[in-house]
């Protein structure tokens, strides 16, 4: 579904990005794990076309989306769960979740999302930014599955977060995945990670370094562990 | 008591027209990051135009109030398609330079024609009486123009925050980088928003020319004010521009009526509110720190 090939991307001077090629498809979770700085937010951000200064090809479903603006690859049914969760402060609840159009074939109806999420039908009229941290997380990842986006892109949808709500973002992924929603995620919690993930690429200085089926990385948990310093 | 009450609906006139020119300066800025250095000369022109529909013309007072803000509406979307959509990407300096440059060549156009003298511009008949209020009597065009005005910002108010076009507008004011990646091609509205901005200059230039000397330098004298008016109410906050404006029209009213015998106390007022607001509150009084980007 989604495929990267030699892609670079640079921050003024610093290349933060080597020739990175991966791919995801349709149908799959993958993470991608590393140390910090290694380059994982910015290949995310490459692919959904927030970040300027980069060389390589961006396809998805065989099509080259890499010289698309943001919002075209929105509505090709990318989408897009920042690390900061995206909450705009001067829209309500609900105007935080029907903001983007819809655009993939199987959109979450409203009320669908508020039967998920009682919290948010709850909170529907205050600003998002009075959410707590965990219900902003919600509201992010339930605004891309009210969209009808096809691949999820998620940075980090877990840092912060109680083990509760970790286990509801997993379970939120999981039912995602059931969907036949796609996922490309950045993850620095391993155990997550494994959780929700079918493959793992872990990226060091700016390059795919190892890719790696779920049960690989069950294995050697220990020694990816103490390499990601966590 | 009478005295009081007149002066405090003379504040609200002036203030009504700081709202509308920093109600366009904050849809401005707030979605394209440009202060439009040049929106003075826009309320100018709205104004100049209405004289010169009337005097070269005979197109009355109504349909000047629709035409030049739609006609300087249309001649800012073409200049923010030529020059202003550039300076997103340059230095804020540009930003000056270029606004403050379309100034002077709209000043001095006007002036190569008509010279610097005011220009006079009768009431519209309809408006020429006053209103008894009971304890006074103002004139009616003033009434018109507060009531005017304020249907003007409230109705603004309505589509910023009760439709979709609104919604889109606080979102890519809020998080410009980040609304397009909600598929919201939010280029496709800068140029309207930009024309909005400037419509409402002009209409703001229209409703002064019954009140106020039609000159080429009107709108410089008035910008300043203006500009202490959007800082007070935080750049980029429509409430903050629109309850700023009305607030400063009023601070400018009493001063004048009250500290009379300072003259320097009255005629610096405003820059000593703006100086306190932004010491008390840096990013003025309803303005949000921007977000670390």
């Amino acid at each position: 579904m989604l495929r990267v090939d030699n892609l670079s991307a640079w921050y003024g001077e610093a290349q933060v990005l080597r020739d990175v090629s991966l791919d995801v498809a349709a149908g799959e979770v993958v993470t991608l794990v590393g140390r910090n700085g290694a380059g994982k937010s910015t290949l995310l951000r490459c692919v959904m076309g927030l970040h300027t200064g980069q060389r390589g090809t961006v396809e998805l479903d065989g099509r080259d989306i890499g010289r698309l603006p943001a919002y075209r690859r929105a509505r090709l049914g990318l989408g897009w769960v920042p690390d900061d969760r995206g909450s705009y402060a001067t829209l309500s609840v609900a105007e935080n979740l029907t903001l983007p159009p819809t655009v993939g074939p199987d959109p979450w109806p409203l009320e669908r999302v508020y039967e998920a999420f009682p919290a948010l039908h709850q909170r529907r009229d205050s600003a998002a930014t009075t959410l707590s941290g965990g219900e902003q997380q919600m509201l992010a990842l339930a605004r891309v599955l009210r969209m009808g986006a096809r691949l999820l892109l998620c940075d980090e949808p877990t840092e912060g977060l109680s083990p509760l709500l970790v286990q509801q973002v997993g379970d939120l992924l999981h039912e995602a995945k059931r969907h036949g929603v796609t996922v490309l995620l950045v993850e620095q919690n391993l155990h997550f990670a494994t959780g929700v993930a079918d493959r793992h690429y872990l990226l060091a200085e700016g390059r795919v370094v190892e890719a790696m089926e779920n049960s690989e990385v069950r294995s050697r948990e220990r020694e990816l562990l103490s390499y990601l310093g966590i | 008591m009478t005295g009081f009450l007149q002066n405090t609906f003379n504040g609200l006139v002036s203030g009504a027209f700081y709202a509308l020119l920093a109600l366009g300066l904050a849809v401005i800025f707030g979605m394209l990051r440009v202060v439009n250095f040049a929106h003075g000369a826009f309320y100018m022109l709205g104004a100049f135009g209405a004289y010169v529909l009337l005097s070269e013309a005979g197109v009355p007072f109504w349909a000047a109030l629709v035409i030049m803000p739609l006609g300087l509406g249309l001649l800012g979307m073409a200049l923010e398609r030529a020059v202003i959509h550039w300076l997103t990407r340059l230095d804020p300096l540009y930003n000056f330079l270029l606004t403050f440059g379309l100034t002077l060549i709209l000043q001095d156009l006007v002036k190569s024609r008509y010279g610097v003298q005011s220009s006079p511009y009768a009431t519209p008949s309809a408006l020429s009486g006053s209103v008894d209020f009971g304890l006074f009597d103002f004139p009616a065009y003033r009434v018109f123009i507060l009531g005017f005005a304020v249907l003007v910002c409230v109705a603004v108010w309505w589509v910023l925050t009760r439709t979709r076009v609104g919604m889109v507008v606080r979102a890519a004011t809020e998080r410009p980088e980040l609304t397009p990646a909600f598929g919201i091609n939010v280029g496709r509205w800068v140029t309207p928003v930009f024309g909005f901005g400037i419509a409402l200059a002009g209409l703001a230039g229209v409703l002064a020319a019954p009140m106020r000397a039609v000159n080429p330098l009107m709108g410089a004298d008035l910008i300043i004010v203006v500009f202490a008016v959007v800082v007070i109410g935080g750049l980029g906050s429509i409430f903050g521009s629109v309850a700023a404006g009305f607030g400063i029209g009023l601070v400018q009213a009493w001063g004048e009526a009250y500290l009379s015998d300072f003259p320097i106390v009255s005629q610096t007022i405003v820059f000593v509110v703006m100086a306190v607001v932004l010491l008390w509150r840096p990013a003025g009084l309803f303005g949000r720190e921007e977000a670390p980007a």
